[in-house]
């Protein structure tokens, strides 16, 4: 008698056929999705009453893109590779003399009086035209930020011991448990104030 | 002595497949949970320029998607070369960015609404006009956050 040994064994032959027809699907639906990027903050408008804050010209670092992708800094015509250096080195004065209350005692630049008093107090203003690609205008960007993220890699070395972007990463993670959050945002924010990001963009002008 | 004969009489044996199935819904259960699936087509060339200091996007569900670009070669005939937007499945030009982002808004959870992110998806070759319209419109609708998307690399490749 044929069901004398139990129930029969359900044939799995195809299950691999079966399978195999699902993973073709999916492989062949799946984008790996890039989803990194340079994150930024744009300005909100403001109410036409309000007066700007009156800047000193110190305090300012002019970037100007022209439509052929040429750079100028602080009126003098650079290299786009120079631009990291120059930007870190502006951030980093420290211009003001110890004593006042602008004085910056964790700068390491060269305290020219010229230059910004503070980097609490420096803007770095970029300016485009209608014409630049829009490469050259990532790379610039790109470029600024890493001015900003060196120096603060830098003050996070000193403090805590480890990398500043390294840090942020692992706070804007949501696998990152709400302990280690908390402890992380008080640190990512210390050095956020010590280097805080001011860029502004201007509008763009029609002609160079 | 017989023992070591015997194994010359058989032939070659069949190579066991009976774990194939284990090792094909492994590599199922992998493609399945790294898949996106598209939600748009895309009509615009997209190539992101490169950079190196990028941060990654987290929580897909916060973010909306700005295409610019050159209408890829089918729309070339309709559409012309210049680069243009494309929001959701059809080009659409710099002033219905504001409408496009409001209603997106509001498709979203209430919770969620105020920490949305803009990416922006643009093509390398696309002129900054376009992109301050973009960055205008975004200003005038209070979506301050927004995100370049890149390529991770070197952002000196783009000059090239």
């Amino acid at each position: 008698m044929s069901r004398r040994g139990g129930p029969a064994e359900v044939n799995a032959g195809s299950m691999a056929d079966i399978a195999f027809l699902l993973l073709i699907f999916f492989l062949v639906t799946t984008t790996i999705e890039t989803d990194a990027g340079l994150d930024r903050m744009l300005p909100p408008i403001e109410p036409p009453t309000e007066k700007p804050p009156i800047i000193k010209e110190k305090n300012i670092f002019t970037v100007n893109i022209n439509r052929n992708g040429q750079l100028l800094v602080e009126d003098e015509l650079i290299d786009i590779k120079k631009l990291r250096e120059k930007a870190m080195a502006f951030l980093d004065n420290g211009g003001a003399p110890s004593g006042s209350a602008d004085y910056c005692s964790y700068c390491k630049g060269k305290r020219l009086s010229e230059s910004s008093d503070n980097p609490a107090k420096a803007i770095i203003s970029l300016k485009n035209d209608r014409e630049t690609k829009y490469s050259t205008y990532i790379t610039v960007q790109n470029e600024l930020v890493g001015a900003y993220n060196d120096l603060r890699n830098r003050e996070a070395q000193r403090l805590y011991k480890r990398d500043f972007t390294d840090m942020e990463a692992e706070y804007l993670n949501p696998e990152t448990d709400a302990s280690r959050k908390e402890d992380l945002k008080e640190k990512v924010k210390r050095i956020q104030e010590l280097f805080p990001q001011k860029l502004s963009e201007a509008e763009t002008g029609t002609s160079n | 002595m017989s023992k070591f004969a015997k194994k010359k009489d058989a032939g070659l044996p069949a190579v066991n497949t009976a774990s194939l199935p284990d090792i094909v819904f492994m590599l199922l259960f992998f493609f399945m949970t790294v898949t996106v699936m598209k939600d748009s087509s895309l009509k615009v060339e997209n190539t992101l320029p490169n950079a190196s200091e990028t941060k990654k996007l987290e929580k897909k569900d916060r973010v909306i998607y700005i295409y610019v670009g050159q209408p890829t070669s089918q729309y070339k005939a309709q559409f012309g070369e210049e680069a243009r937007i494309q929001l959701n499945d059809k080009f659409s030009s710099p002033n219905e960015v504001g409408d496009y982002i409001l209603s997106e808004r509001a498709k979203k959870p209430q919770e969620i609404q105020n920490v949305l992110t803009t990416a922006l998806k643009v093509d390398r070759n696309a002129n900054m006009g376009l992109i301050s319209d973009i960055k205008l419109q975004l200003r005038e609708v209070n979506a301050l956050k927004v995100n370049y998307t890149t390529f991770e690399g070197n952002a000196f490749n783009n000059l090239k």
